[in-house]
């Protein structure tokens, strides 16, 4: 019988949203939420013994505490397979998810599986050290992903050999493996070219790895006269959030001006992002996006000058391609209007 | 966000709770921030000593902005 402990979060584990999303990591015996249809999936051969959760924010905010505390309750447990998730396009969840994995894999040398869509942060973070089966972006993809991630665990777990990320459904680990094939290199290559030439598909056998990094500019050497924006992804909005940018998988930013306010008031602005807790950044959203203390070191002669508006939208499963093309949109508009430096906030 | 935002020439500097996922992304000048429904502030305190918590991450963010660096930085101390 193969022994699992599955991870989940806060919400999955039905304690609560995002008002509960900074409770410490607890066990429970047997399966909760998920888990159900996992253990539907996982058939005869394995049991699901115990279930972690924890809350998403908690995690990402203790990061080592929590992977410490996570990994002894899971040690107690001395299972075979560890499976996280899946998170889907949750950030936090997909860290904690990700991270809970290595650890596991590190210091018990169990194999692990989890599952995420392929632009949550943990993918990047952790598609190297472990199997993460590829899934849609949102709960609505948990029939596709729990048979996924469960068949991937039962192989590992099995000491069965996994095959190709396309065959078996995970993302692409970067690992090359030496294959015969049919035809030689050459004529493959050739192939490939005619099938381009003629516009029909195929599929490369080696994907160029996709290094997207932007060197550092060089600083601001004149503070004291420089001009400065505020950029977040926090989604502070004015009071009603006028635009209507949405709570999660934000299709706009936007950007307002804040000439003379000096403080945002809770009867002034607010959050429209979905993915935390808002009640602090309602309650006095400088916490999110500091405009009253830029005042002040406006006033003190720290900066030059506050600019004129501010550029905000909701990081909340928004897609990094929606990210890029609002950023590079405004930040043409910054640069026209001689801002010297920005200042982002994320939550 | 703010790859563009670097790649449009403009320095920026990224305030966020999770560094690791800061990194990830690409950001070079990164300023630790407190928790993440709070990254500039903290309801746990008096009014007075959270404006002070919250001039003192901003301050760093400016300092991390009039610093040279080479690649991602993060400014923690």
């Amino acid at each position: 019988m193969i022994k699992v402990v599955h991870y989940i979060n806060q919400f999955y584990g039905g304690i609560g949203g995002e008002e509960k999303a900074d409770v410490k990591p607890e066990v429970r015996e047997g399966v909760v939420g998920p888990g159900m249809a996992l253990k539907a999936a996982l058939g005869k051969d394995a049991e699901i013994v115990a279930t972690i959760i924890c809350g998403d924010s908690y995690f990402n905010e203790n990061l080592e505490e929590a992977t410490a505390e996570i990994l002894q309750m899971i040690k107690k447990y001395e299972p075979n397979l560890f499976i996280a998730g899946p998170a889907f396009n949750a950030g936090r969840y997909g860290v904690a998810c990700g991270s809970i994995c290595k650890a596991v894999k590190d210091n018990l040398g169990i194999p692990v599986v989890s599952g995420m869509y392929v632009e949550n942060p943990g993918v990047d973070m952790f598609r190297k050290d472990l199997h993460i089966a590829s899934t849609a972006n949102a709960a609505t993809g948990m029939r596709q992903a729990i048979p996924a991630m469960s068949k991937l665990g039962l192989k590992l777990a099995k000491g069965e050999g996994i095959g190709s990320p396309a065959e078996e459904g995970y993302i692409p680990r970067g690992v090359r493996k030496n294959v015969f094939r049919e035809e030689r290199g050459s004529k493959r290559a050739v192939n490939m070219l005619v099938a381009k030439l003629k516009g029909e598909a195929f599929v490369t056998e080696y994907a160029m790895p996709d290094f997207d990094r932007v060197a550092p500019n060089k600083p601001v050497l004149d503070m004291k006269n420089a001009k400065i924006a505020l950029v977040t992804s926090g989604g502070i909005v004015p009071k009603h959030n006028p635009d209507r940018i949405e709570s999660s998988s934000a299709s706009k930013y936007g950007k307002y001006d804040i000439e003379g306010v000096m403080d945002l008031t809770e009867e002034t602005y607010e959050t429209a992002h979905g993915g935390y807790d808002p009640v602090y950044a309602n309650l006095d959203a400088d916490r999110v996006l500091p405009v009253d203390v830029l005042r002040e070191f406006e006033k003190e002669g720290v900066i030059g000058k506050l600019h004129r508006y501010f550029y905000t939208t909701v990081g909340n499963g928004t897609s990094v391609a929606n990210a890029k093309k609002f950023a590079s949109t405004f930040a043409k508009e910054l640069v026209q209007d001689g801002v010297q430096a920005v200042i982002l906030t994320s939550t | 966000m703010v790859k563009e935002i670097e790649r449009a020439g403009i320095p920026v500097v990224h305030i966020c709770t999770v560094v690791p996922i800061s990194l990830t992304v690409g950001a070079n000048r990164i300023v630790p921030a407190i928790a993440i429904p709070h990254p500039l502030g903290n309801p746990a305190v008096s009014k007075e000593d959270e404006k002070e918590l919250r001039r003192e991450i901003v301050l760093k963010a400016i300092k991390a902005l009039e610093t040279e660096v080479d690649g991602q930085t993060v400014f923690d101390k």
